[in-house]
């Protein structure tokens, strides 16, 4: 698959622009100037990346409590996304979510969602929505292994199927729900074969591959639209814990040292810079402008005024 | 006026806002062939297609959450839950999702869609299908609740309901499917507003509060304390969210007694919920006797039709708490 340079570049930009983001917000903790909590996806960088960067602006998402990667691969702005972080009523979601519930309905985000599986109805109603107005778009559904094992996931592949909707169901596999192992928590070494039960098309890849990640979102894409539902699985693996007061006492950290080693971004790096697609330099450019991104974000969140609870009542209902 | 079933004005209500309007979709298990598991939905797979009347699989979390997804870009879905007991299966999709939406996003979308489940005993089907689980949903911002006494009622809730920008569940009365009332010709385009009580029956000497299939047994017992010269006021609140409290409070200063009547069971009942909006009012100053509350007792609903009529409120047991009131 041709994929020409300014998309590489976007794309490896969006990796680092999420790195330093969550690095940053790390940082934020322990400085004591967020409230509340977050989920990491470090290490996972190319999942979220890599599938919406394959989608149309149109096409919508359902992301995941681990989804900041997903967030900024579908075009949110930064400097919205670190608002809301940090509660700000310039945020996303007037401070009232936080990142575990962030939206932009703008750019085809249809939120994060703090229910373990709980986005893929939704994105079977979104995908239902698409097909009834007769749009070409198509809905991702975004949720983690540990989401593999609720209702809504069952539910959710087989009534996509039966009525043939558009969307595409990504798996982020990390291999642990919050401290449980994959191995503890199924029989199956691969989820992607759980949509045979369906009557669906199943594949599984190496979710740390940005380039795999992209191109399978592409044909995945076109098959969603032209044959109907899919569930496409990436394994991956979260560099940080669960949230940020997670031990890690069910993993070693020879573990997490191996995962390291496979690391997303310095792989796409590599591969830009050994297929000559990119220079060095411009490599480091993007880096700095990453870092200059969230500097600016995390500026534009810190001057933001805080919510007023004489607005708590709005956004309730609606007129 | 014409005279047609409970049933018949909720179909009615459902296919006149559907002719009008593109964007509804009706989901729900047996609701096409079948026509609904009490006949609401007949005909209607035959007028709008089964693009537009979804029959479903037994997946009330996913055809919920369905509806949610839909209404949040662009259709205004209405989904029918079989027995309102089946929430319990679709709980996380109503609770933490449609109620939530809006809010959790700042503002950033609406949820139109309706929920319509029946509610209530009366017909044998024992503890998983008979239940009044109305205070849960009560309880949860971000969601409207209804429940219609009358066919004229019904229609006109349920057209509101489907025009509202937001999330509402509306529950109906199993006993009330067959139930017949006036209510106007096709053409008549009526609408009841959310939040609007409805005075059943005018009094002087004392309010019942109620709604649902319990508003019937009110006026029977309101009727046979006329004869002894006693003038009770029913009022029939329909929409608990949102709740006409200043309808209420009007009520319980005019007679200074009031009881309060549901079939769902009277602890944590929405009963509480009424009693409290009167005593933390001025209307606090004109009782002259304590509010009684006659709710359903704390069990589940058996099977036995004799003991099935007996655990929720009857004409004997709301007189009793009137008489002691007077």
């Amino acid at each position: 698959m041709k994929v020409n340079k300014k998309k590489h570049l976007d794309m490896y930009l969006k990796m680092v622009q999420t790195r330093k983001f969550e690095e940053r917000a790390a940082k934020l903790f322990v400085q004591g100037k967020v409230h509340g909590t977050a989920h990491f996806c470090i290490g996972e960088e190319a999942t979220g990346i890599g599938v919406c960067s394959a989608l149309e602006e149109e096409d919508y998402i359902l992301q995941t409590h681990r989804g900041h990667n997903q967030g900024i691969g579908k075009n949110m702005d930064i400097k919205l996304m670190m608002a809301e972080f940090l509660g700000k009523e310039t945020g996303y979601c007037k401070g009232k979510g936080g990142c575990m519930h962030i939206a932009d309905f703008s750019k085809g985000s249809l939120g994060a969602n703090g229910i373990v599986g709980g986005g893929l109805p939704l994105a079977v109603g979104a995908a239902l929505s698409q097909k009834y107005q007769k749009k070409k778009n198509i809905t991702v559904g975004f949720f983690g292994d540990g989401a593999a094992n609720e209702g809504t996931f069952h539910e959710s592949l087989n009534l996509a199927s039966i009525w043939d909707l558009p969307v595409l169901f990504v798996c982020t596999n990390n291999y642990y729900g919050m401290s449980n192992h994959i191995s503890k928590a199924m029989n199956i070494n691969d989820i992607a074969v759980r949509a045979d039960s369906y009557g669906i098309r199943g594949l599984s890849i190496d979710g740390n591959d940005l380039l795999k990640v992209y191109e399978e979102t592409i044909k995945a894409r076109k098959y969603v639209l032209e044959q109907g539902p899919m569930l496409l699985v990436l394994n991956t693996y979260r560099w940080m814990g669960h949230s940020k007061s997670d031990p890690q006492a069910y993993r070693t950290k020879k573990e997490v040292e191996e995962w390291k080693k496979k690391c997303p971004i310095k792989r796409y790096s590599k591969y830009l810079l050994e297929n000559k697609i990119a220079s060095q330099e411009e490599l480091t450019d993007l880096d700095e402008k990453a870092v200059r991104d969230i500097d600016a974000a995390v500026e534009f969140a810190e001057n933001s005024p805080e919510p007023r609870i004489e607005n708590i009542f709005d956004d309730v209902y609606a007129d | 006026m014409r005279e047609i079933t409970y049933a018949e004005a909720i179909n009615e209500a459902l296919s006149e806002e559907m002719r009008k309007d593109e964007k509804i979709i009706f989901l729900g298990e047996d609701i096409g062939v079948y026509g609904g598991a009490f006949g609401v939905s007949r005909g209607m797979l035959e007028e709008f297609g089964e693009e537009r009347i979804l029959d479903t699989p037994i997946s009330e979390m996913a055809i919920t959450g369905a509806a949610v997804g839909a209404a949040m870009t662009g259709l205004r879905p209405v989904v029918e839950i079989m027995f309102s007991d089946f929430m319990t299966l679709a709980m996380d999709q109503l609770v933490n999702q449609a109620a939530k939406t809006r809010f959790q996003f700042g503002g950033q979308v609406n949820v139109p869609m309706v929920l319509r489940a029946p509610g209530g005993s009366g017909t044998g089907a024992a503890e998983q299908h008979s239940q009044s689980l109305e205070a849960w949903v009560c309880h949860v911002p971000g969601l409207k609740v209804v429940i219609p006494s009358t066919p004229y009622d019904a229609k006109g809730l349920l057209k509101s309901a489907m025009r509202d920008n937001n999330p509402v569940v509306f529950l109906e009365q199993k006993l009330l499917y067959r139930i017949k009332g006036e209510v106007p010709e096709p053409g008549d385009d009526y609408v009841i507003p959310l939040g609007k009580a409805d005075i059943k029956r005018e009094g002087t000497d004392l309010t019942i509060i109620t709604y649902g299939r319990m508003v019937q047994r009110c006026l029977e017992t309101a009727e046979n304390f006329a004869s002894e010269g006693v003038d009770i006021e029913v009022i029939d609140i329909r929409s608990l969210v949102p709740l006409d409290k200043e309808g209420l409070i009007a009520s319980a200063k005019k007679t200074g007694k009031v009881v309060i009547v549901h079939e769902a069971c009277q602890t944590g009942g929405y009963g509480g919920e009424l009693s409290s909006v009167i005593v933390d009012s001025e209307a606090f100053f004109y009782l002259d006797a304590p509010i009684k509350r006659v709710g359903g007792l704390d069990v589940p609903i058996p099977y036995n039709p004799g003991l099935e009529a007996e655990v929720v409120p009857t004409v004997d047991s709301i007189s009793r708490a009137v008489r002691e009131l007077l």
